[in-house]
């Protein structure tokens, strides 16, 4: 991981060597049967592996998903992690099929890296985390201080946009993973940690004192993150995009991991007229995208819909402890809104 | 009619005499093995360049002009985010050849004295450069690397604890888990001339060492350089120093906000790099400088003894000029190693060429292939200049042979 210098570098002869990826990533999943994810390197709450050494998960579920689309199998997934840096160059070599990793959605990414967002599974902002006992209480107090900053992330240039556009100074450390922060922030190496929100909630979530450690109130940035396909390949993309797309759906319709075979068991005259679709039961949708008609099924079956795969690794009952905030339906104050399934 | 009769039979050139005879088979290879290099270096390139159009990506050296917009934290020279990407690898080149300098300067240091004390009579010396060698030569770099920034980062105080109740002491040096902060020399009306004496001071001592050495061969009358030397080096400076009322003051760090200010920085990713770059090459110097002392045979200095010169002279007028042929050569590589290996700096975050322009200008800009080969332009540079200059220092110490 401490490589990616060296990465970035294999890939750019790797770029030499293998043809590339291109028009046929479902072709070649369906050959390799598996799909091939790239999460974090470990951020709890997000991607972090359990007693068992299992990857799970906020983004690791939506690969367990995609999976489950695919294959009916929500193991059929190889995880890759990758650190910011190592991440699109993953990609684009066709390491991974898709990137379901803290990833922010920009136009210089989408158009520029030629990467596709296939939409938004969580809308972050960038803040500061410090120890309360600096006293520091926002962050335009923090001129002059060290900040650890991951490389290759957009925080990276958010943040020296905002010290220069506050006229404030500081001193960049740059590290390449959130453990990596984490001990130099602990180490007092540096006074203030700065990623998206979400990953400092749960990076103090793991601390021995979460209380001691401060989260500033500015959001300096807005941090769209969601899973990203190569640029190219519709047909791919359009699975990743409508699997996401059933999970919010599924919160919205209330198909839970529990329903969802009773329900998909019921005749189309009993259903709600978009679930029925959904689900496969009216329509030929799953041929539509290439995959069976009970794909929706499977993706729900895997880890619940968006409600209850936020619940299990983000929600107030986790020790992360985060609120759905505009990560809740439209219909419940928040920003969630898929696109109608027809 | 006439008959032939000419008795030469005209050389006939049949196919298969390229492989069959001698004359033409060596070339007939050879061409052969050029092409099969060819084509395969085509296939790399006409493939490199397909999957990049498949990619839709083209090849284009435009973003360097763009600016960087992030942030680096060691400067040699000025620059903020709204730079260009070009003056962010600069600001990495520099840094890279910073750590270069200072790793080889050290390294060298060392590895000499390792090199010596391992041949030392001294049992507990020699078996402790041993430990020194075969420890540093035999655990790979980067671990020595992460394992000094760890103590760095973790044994050392933080700023903070300078502060408030049972403050730790701040003096002029102030060692903390960011780094190390010694005084800097702040220059006053007046240093300019200081500085220009002194300057004067080396040529003059130059000149005094030549000047004894003619007068040495001419007459064998010895001058005591050493003594002479010593007392050019500081006496001018010094007096006008004072004479000129002192006008170079220091600046001592002192803890302002959240970190010192003033002072010169070391940083914590600096000094890691530094000492583990250092330590590592340094025993592999040190192996070569031992090799080297053993290669020049103990007879000569058995004669120089019987000669009736003293141990120290020995050494530096027949031994060390004899190994230094030996050690030469494979120094150059340890300092190309030592180069290439400050690569290895963003383990701790040093924002050396592989940092900014191989890193995060590689990563922010997407543009993998021109930035790898910028960077493996660069690098192949910085070695052949180093090889070149230490080829014209190795012309000048080898053993001249008529």
């Amino acid at each position: 991981m401490k490589f990616m210098n060296l990465a970035a570098a294999a890939a750019a002869v790797g770029i030499f060597a293998v043809p590339a990826a291109n028009a046929q990533t479902l072709g070649d999943i369906k050959e390799r049967g598996v799909v091939n994810c790239g999460i974090n390197t470990g951020l709890t709450g997000f991607a972090f592996t359990d007693e068992n050494g299992n990857w799970q998960g906020f983004d690791v579920a939506l690969c367990k998903a995609i999976a489950a689309a695919v294959f009916g199998d929500p193991d059929a997934v190889e995880y890759t992690s990758l650190t910011g840096k190592t991440r699109f160059t993953a990609l684009a070599s066709g390491e991974v099929d898709v990137l379901s990793r803290n990833t922010t959605w920009t136009l210089s990414r989408d158009v520029d890296l030629k990467l596709d967002f296939q939409g938004v599974n969580y809308y972050d902002g960038q803040g500061f985390m410090i120890p309360k006992g600096l006293g520091v209480t926002s962050a335009l107090e923090l001129d002059g201080a060290s900040v650890c900053i991951q490389t290759g992330t957009t925080t990276e240039l958010n943040l020296a946009d905002y010290f220069r556009a506050n006229n404030m100074s500081y001193e960049p450390i740059p590290i390449e993973t959130n453990a990596e922060a984490q001990q130099k922030y602990l180490a007092e190496a540096c006074d203030v940690y700065t990623t998206d929100a979400s990953g400092l909630a749960a990076t103090r979530a793991s601390f021995e004192n979460p209380g001691d450690h401060l989260i500033l109130p500015e959001i300096i940035s807005k941090e769209p993150l969601g899973p990203v396909t190569r640029h190219g390949d519709s047909e791919w993309s359009d699975i990743v995009r409508w699997t996401l797309n059933a999970l919010i759906i599924g919160e919205e319709k209330g198909i839970t991991a529990d329903n969802v075979e009773e329900m998909a068991s019921t005749s189309a005259e009993e259903l709600d007229p978009e679930v029925a679709r959904l689900l496969g039961v009216d329509g030929t949708y799953g041929e539509m995208l290439g995959l069976e008609p009970n794909w929706a099924v499977s993706a729900i079956k895997a880890g619940g819909n968006y409600a209850e795969i936020f619940d299990e690794y983000l929600g107030p009952e986790t020790p992360i402890g985060l609120e759905r905030g505009l990560n809740a339906l439209y219909s419940n104050g928040g920003i969630l809104y898929a696109p109608p399934f027809r | 009619m006439s008959v032939v009769t000419s008795g030469d039979p005209q050389p006939v050139f049949r196919i298969d005499m390229l492989w069959t005879d001698e004359r033409y088979r060596s070339l007939f290879i050879q061409v052969i093995a050029m092409m099969v290099l060819m084509l395969g270096v085509a296939w790399l390139v006409n493939n490199a360049i397909q999957n990049l159009s498949d990619l839709g990506k083209d090849f284009d050296f435009g973003f360097l002009s763009q600016p960087a917009n992030y942030d680096i934290n060691q400067r040699l020279i000025d620059y903020t985010s709204r730079d260009t990407n070009a003056r962010a690898a600069a600001v990495g080149i520099l840094n890279t050849l910073l750590i270069a300098f200072l790793g080889c300067i050290a390294a060298t240091l060392i590895g000499v004295t390792a090199g010596v004390l391992r041949l030392s009579k001294n049992w507990l010396i020699a078996r402790l450069m041993t430990v020194y060698v075969e420890g540093f030569r035999n655990v790979p770099l980067l671990i020595w690397i992460l394992f000094i920034m760890a103590i760095v980062n973790e044994a050392l105080p933080s700023p903070r604890d300078f502060r408030g109740e049972n403050a730790l002491e701040a003096g002029s040096f102030v060692l903390t888990n960011r780094g190390v902060y010694i005084p800097a020399p702040v220059w006053e009306a007046g240093s300019s001339i200081v500085v220009g004496v002194f300057i004067v001071s080396l040529i003059a001592i130059f000149f005094m060492r030549r000047w004894a050495k003619a007068k040495q061969v001419a007459t064998g009358e010895q001058t005591p350089v050493f003594w002479i030397g010593l007392g050019l080096f500081f006496g001018p400076a010094l007096i006008a120093y004072f004479a000129f009322g002192m006008p170079i003051g220091l600046e001592h760090p002192e803890l302002k906000g959240f970190n010192f200010q003033g002072g010169i920085w070391m940083r914590d990713s600096l000094i890691a790099l530094w000492l583990a770059l250092s330590l590592y090459t340094g025993a592999f110097i040190a192996e070569i400088v031992r090799a080297g002392i053993l290669s020049v045979s103990h007879g000569q200095t058995e004669a120089a003894y019987a000669l009736g010169l003293r141990p120290n002279r020995t050494m530096n007028l027949i031994i060390l000029p004899q190994a230094l042929r030996v050690i030469v050569p494979p120094l150059i590589s340890q300092f190309l190693n030592l180069t290439k290996n400050s690569s290895l700096a963003i383990a701790v975050g040093y924002m050396d060429a592989t940092g900014t322009l191989g890193g995060i200008t590689l990563n922010q800009t997407g543009r993998e292939m021109e930035c790898i080969l910028l960077l493996m332009a660069f690098y192949l540079i910085v070695s052949l200049l180093i090889s070149s200059v230490m080829n014209f220092y190795n012309s000048r110490v080898k053993l001249v042979e008529r």
